[in-house]
């Protein structure tokens, strides 16, 4: 019920719509139930002689139209009447179809932006965490059903209401005796349905699992091609194949064996119903008790109730599957958003930082950062260090409030970071991840997502410091070219890249890299700081590197240890204390001179 | 992006494609013979429900008459088992056809991929074969098998109508009927233009998938520029286009249903005229005859409305068997020729008998090797290798080494020139001859989805569980395996995704060991991996190259020290040759890469 009503409140906006989808239907199916009724009694008494038996609007009707006499001599009016009436169906047919899609699909929309949305400004950490491919699955597939639900479901449920509690009333109006008999089997027909429905389920899930299973064996033999190749294995794994590929045809089949005893079986319930009324209706017609018409109008009727009532145990299984797909959408909108606080500010940034007694954690108990005391003046280049799981990412995560501290306090220019609206840092801030993600546009839409109004002079600077331009010149379509799939394949160097020139155009008062510069060579990577140097602009950088001839030029360098500022201080501090610092730079000079040594 | 896309698809019929797919169908004649008898006594059963309502009331209503009434009620009884039977029957065989055929496509499809050259897999997407496999043969089943069901029973259903009521009264049969062109035609018409629109809903619906997938993954980089607006009414744009194809798909379906009905409620409503005038006249039509005519005519436009569909099914999934065919139909580049297979076997039936032994002299005879589009990768290239020497191979990425090491394991052929093993051009021995005496490891170790026993045992299918062991020890991979839960029989999962990369390493250097190749081919990872596991994978690649041919695509400095002859490769060329210290002095191109290389292995190592 807490779904239904989850349901109806993504429906927002579109509800009088969707209402008037299956009032439509209601009117549709009333005037397809009109024309028997015309037939019946054009047959019965303007044809025949069967005094006419009508209400008494009906027989106005009649009269207006030239009386039977009128009409047995101009049928054509019958005919017209008949079309005419289909028409009026036709249009509220129409406008079902129309209405019904137009708020399903909006809803779908509703909730498909929603999600979108949600998703984006949900935590750092949701996505750090998230599995990509059951997000994706809740945001399509569920969507989707949900979508069909609506749009088709449950207005074929609403027709079948409509038409069994239309006829239901015209059928005992009729004769009493013959309604009983018209819709005897029908509650067996819809029990039938419904267990059938439910049953199936099992069948449907074996299917859908071996279908997975040889889907599996597939991509995991493309995708080892080589593998199967270099150890001939072909054979092998045709016969892997056939295995899986075999389960999945058996199973399959076996549903529709299960499929072709339900229709079999119901279309004999059906049809047994249908026997019943024209043998049993022939027999009172033939005997008095009602006339040709009425038999005529209960056939008619027959055909046009069963058939909904089959398709009911499917609509409720459907809805049983909609409900899942509610809950699990629900389930991702349902949690917490990155959370806005009161008293936001968006003050001026020029890059003045200080650290104090700064503690974090990402679980309970488990402190990832330690009393982190330390200050930065406004461009200065702080240079960081630390084994992998030393703290560095988070620290620099801090900064931008991606994750936001315990306690202790982090001051930028002299407002606390916790007051600064979260867009507003991170627009000041630009931070070059481990691993950037380029997005599937050309290169220059990639350079400018934060920039849009960035002019092509700009762009080429901020790639010529990147030392990307030259490369990207190189490309066939230069700028234009795509990246991803269907575009060039970029090394892992050159993404890397296009994300500092698409981080630096914004000229930040505060630029972080995230170890950002490890896929390229020492000399683009000392090229790429001196450019950044020339650029004159008064940015506080952040670096995080292994690189020692990276870290040595910063103004003070911070090395971290399980969490914990162990060494700070400018190069030649450090290198006379004992510490991390200083044995890696031992290393990592001594080695160099060994080398140029053997060289 | 591009594997979730729609693809469009030429709009004529074409007849050539169909008799090819007719083929698939030979072994299900008798089966699909059945089908369509099944179908017309379906067909004809449904037809004569309304002749026996007319009967009903002829005998029995209209005069009064109870004569007759239990043969009939029991003749219809009869009527409908058949029909149940028949419903039962049509569905169960149709079903067999349905899961048959693309079975049998599926295995076509996959055994022609099994011997489609690695030049094949190289242009094309993974997810592109995948889904001509799995849901274009499901799609042509579904087609071919429920779409020959409603033609036969529409057909069939169409010409029974037709001719009884020609029977009964030529005139108002026509008259009656004469709608029907016009029908055909606006079903037809409309069919296509719903099939279109729903073929755009399905290309927005796939873009709609692609920004969802982009959204997620790249929301943290979304969060550090903070796109989050931009990126919202970016995907509005794609929602926007996506309900906008969707309802102008739902409307064209729910234009056509009333038109049909409604040119339909004109046969009828003419029946009902001309029908009804006669009955008045007595112009020899008898009531039940009237009302068997307008039964008639909402039974007749069913059929026409599906032999639409059918069509514009058909034609949507012709682009599925375009590309099913497409797949199937290509010839391997690399195999056998006759000669090759009548001495030495396919790889179903190999003559293992008759295959020489490998010593490991492997030369490379002037080879030119071009890609199909032209590019030349490599040109008049000549290298010996002499049997149990190791050589490394080094370049930038792009410069020909991969390609050099997949002309030796013949997984591309020379455009030019030739390539001998032990002094004869290996096109003249088999394949599998060559595969089998191969060791063969990738830079990203691919494991298969099983225990890590089988994963070994794939080198060499016979190896008994003692050989497996040595093998594992011999890469230093046997006692991470034992201090598993399971030991040797731990599921390795989907890709191997339950082990570490380093263990994956360890796993497929045991199963290039287990076969003990003459010779080895190693594509060495660059992934940073743990230093104790590089050290085992150090030992292991020591331990493995000893006594072999071998041919390593090199990336640590240890490795391409160990090598007997190092090969710095450029645009194709060999530039460089010697070993590590002659060249060194040469101050060249490996000069500069190996200080780079020395660099980067110094930062990361004087971390440890």
């Amino acid at each position: 019920m807490k779904r239904l009503k989850i349901l109806l409140n993504y429906m927002k906006g579109n509800r009088l719509l969707y209402i008037g989808a299956v009032l439509s239907i209601g009117i549709a199916t009333f005037f397809s139930l009109l024309t028997p009724l015309v037939i019946k009694t054009v047959i019965d008494s303007v044809i025949g002689d069967i005094p006419l038996d009508l209400p008494p609007w009906g027989i106005e009707i009649v009269n207006y139209l030239g009386g039977i006499e009128g009409l047995a001599n101009n049928l054509w009016i019958c005919a017209l009447i008949i079309v005419g009436i289909t028409l009026i169906r036709g249009i509220f047919l129409y406008t079902k179809g129309k209405w019904s899609a137009v708020s399903s699909e909006s809803t779908a929309k509703n909730i498909r932006e929603k999600l979108y949305n949600h998703l984006q400004h949900l935590p750092y950490d949701y996505h750090v965490k998230a599995e990509t491919g059951d997000l994706i699955q809740r945001c399509t597939s569920d969507v989707d059903t949900i979508r069909r639900f609506l749009a088709v479901q449950l207005v074929e449920g609403g027709r079948a209401l409509f038409m069994i509690g239309l006829v239901t009333p015209i059928i005992f109006s009729l004769n009493v005796r013959l309604a009983f008999v018209a819709i005897a089997v029908i509650p067996v027909i819809f029990l039938f349905a419904v267990i059938f429905f439910i049953k199936i389920k099992t069948a449907f899930q074996l299917a859908d699992e071996a279908e997975g299973k040889m889907s599996t064996v597939l991509q995991e033999n493309l995708t080892g091609m080589r593998v199967v190749r270099a150890f001939a294995r072909q054979k092998f794994e045709i016969e892997k194949f056939d295995k899986k590929s075999k389960e999945y045809k058996n199973l399959t089949y076996k549903v529709i064996w299960l499929l072709a005893w339900y229709w079999s079986l119901s279309d004999l319930l059906c049809m047994i119903q249908i026997g019943a009324v024209i043998v049993l209706g022939s027999y009172w017609a033939s005997t008095g008790v009602i006339t040709l018409g009425t038999l005529v109008v209960f056939i008619t009727y027959e055909g046009m109730i069963l058939w909904p009532v089959r398709q009911m145990g499917r609509i409720l299984t459907d809805l049983g599957k909609t409900m899942v797909s509610v809950k699990r959408i629900q389930d991702i909108l349902d949690s917490p958003r990155e959370e806005k606080q009161q008293n936001e500010c968006s003050p001026q940034i020029t890059g003045n930082i200080i650290f104090e007694n700064v503690n974090f954690e990402y679980d309970k108990d488990r402190p990832v950062l330690k009393d982190i005391s330390f200050s930065v003046k406004r461009g200065e280049t702080i240079a960081i260090m630390g084994q992998t799981g030393s703290g560095k990412s988070s620290l620099i995560h801090l900064l931008a409030r991606l994750y936001d501290y315990q306690s202790g306090s982090i001051k930028i220019d002299n407002i606390e970071l916790k007051n600064i609206s979260k867009k507003w840092i991170r627009k000041h801030v630009g931070i070059v991840l481990q691993e950037p993600f380029l997005f599937s546009k050309s290169i220059k839409e990639n350079i400018t997502l934060a920039k849009l109004d960035a002019k092509d002079s700009e762009i080429f600077e901020a790639a010529r410091i990147a030392s990307i331009h030259d490369v990207i010149e190189d490309f066939d379509k230069g700028y234009d070219t795509a990246v991803g799939e269907r575009g060039v394949t970029l090394s892992g160097g050159q993404k890397q890249r296009i994300a500092i020139a698409r981080t630096i155009i914004n000229n930040s008062p505060i630029l972080i890299f995230d170890d950002s510069l490890s896929a390229v060579d020492t000399e683009t990577d000392a090229y790429i700081r001196d450019a950044l140097r020339e650029r004159k602009s008064s940015a506080t950088t952040f670096i995080i590197s292994h690189r020692v001839s990276t870290l040595c030029e910063a103004d003070k360098i911070i090395v971290l240890e399980q969490g914990k500022i162990v060494q700070h201080g400018t190069h030649n501090d450090l290198i006379s204390e004992p510490g991390l610092y200083s044995r890696v730079w031992k290393i990592q000079s001594s080695l160099e001179k060994d080398m140029s040594k053997i060289v | 992006m591009s594997i979730y896309e729609e693809q469009d698809y030429n709009k004529k019929i074409d007849f050539s494609l169909w008799k090819k797919l007719i083929k698939y169908l030979k072994p299900y004649k008798k089966l699909l013979i059945l089908l369509g008898v099944v179908m017309v006594v379906v067909a004809a059963i449904d037809v004569t429900f309304p002749i026996m309502n007319e009967y009903a009331i002829n005998n029995f209503v209209v005069p009064g008459n109870l004569d007759g009434l239990l043969e009939f009620a029991i003749l219809y009884g009869i009527l409908i088992i058949i029909l149940a039977f028949g419903v039962w029957a049509l569905i169960a065989i149709a079903g067999k056809v349905e899961t048959s055929l693309p079975f049998d496509i599926r295995k076509e499809g996959f055994e022609r991929l099994q011997k489609l050259s690695l030049s094949y897999y190289d242009k094309t997407p993974i997810g592109w074969m995948m889904a001509r496999i799995t849901s274009d043969t499901r799609r042509l089943g579904e087609v071919i098998s429920w779409g020959l069901v409603d033609f036969i029973w529409g057909t069939a259903m169409m010409t029974g109508i037709a001719i009884v009521m020609l029977i009964k009264n030529w005139k108002l049969a026509l008259i009656t009927l004469s709608v029907v062109p016009i029908l055909a035609v606006v079903s037809v018409y409309f069919q296509q233009k719903i099939l279109k629109s729903f073929r755009e809903v399905r290309k927005t619906n796939s873009k709609i998938t692609g920004a969802f997938n982009e959204g997620i993954t790249g929301a943290k980089t979304t969060k550090t520029l903070v796109r989050e607006e931009e990126n919202l009414k970016e995907f509005q744009v794609l929602t926007g286009k996506m309900r906008n194809s969707s309802i102008r798909a739902a409307i064209f379906s729910s234009l056509f249903l009333p038109i049909v009905l409604n040119l339909a409620s004109i046969g009828t409503g003419l029946a009902l005229w001309v029908g009804g005038n006669d009955v008045i006249m007595g112009n020899n039509i008898s009531y039940g005859t009237l009302v068997l005519f307008i039964n008639y005519t909402t039974l007749f436009f069913e059929p026409v409305r599906q032999l639409a569909r059918i069509l514009a099914e058909l034609q949507a999934a012709q682009a599925s068997a375009e590309r099913v065919m497409s797949m199937i139909e290509t010839e391997p580049e690399i195999k056998d020729s006759e000669e090759v297979i009548k001495s030495f076997g396919t790889i179903y039936n190999p003559i293992k008998e008759n295959w020489p032994p490998v010593k490991g002299d492997i030369s490379f005879n002037n080879v030119t090797f071009a890609y199909k589009d032209g590019e030349k990768v490599l040109e008049n290239f000549d290298l010996e290798v002499r049997s149990g020497e190791t050589i490394a191979l080094v370049g930038e990425t792009g410069s020909g080494k991969s390609t050099i090491v997949n002309l030796a394991c013949r997984f591309y052929e020379p455009t030019e020139g030739g390539i001998l093993i032990d002094g004869i051009d290996y096109r003249e021995r088999s394949l599998e001859w060559l595969h089998s005496n191969l060791g063969y490891v990738l830079q990203s170790p691919h494991l298969f989805s099983g225990t890590i026993k089988e994963n070994i045992r794939y080198g060499y299918l016979e190896a008994t569980e003692i050989e497996i062991i040595r093998a594992a020890k011999l890469v230093n991979a046997h006692n991470f395996i034992s201090r598993l839960e399971k030991g040797y029989d731990t599921e390795v999962g989907e890709g191997g995704g339950k082990l570490s990369t380093g263990e994956k390493q360890l796993i497929s250097f045991a199963r290039a060991i287990v076969s003990n190749p003459s010779i080895f081919v190693l594509d060495e990872a660059t992934s940073s991996i743990d230093t104790e596991t590089e050290k085992l994978i150090q030992e292991a690649i020591d331990n493995v190259l000893k006594h072999r041919t071998s041919f390593i695509i090199a990336h640590r400095l240890s490795t391409i020290i160990a090598a007997d002859r190092i090969l710095v490769i450029q645009k194709g060329k060999i530039i460089e040759e010697g070993n590590h210290e002659y060249l060194l002095k040469q101050k060249g191109y490996y000069h500069r890469l190996y200080t780079n290389q020395f660099r980067k292995e110094i930062e990361t190592k004087s971390f440890s």
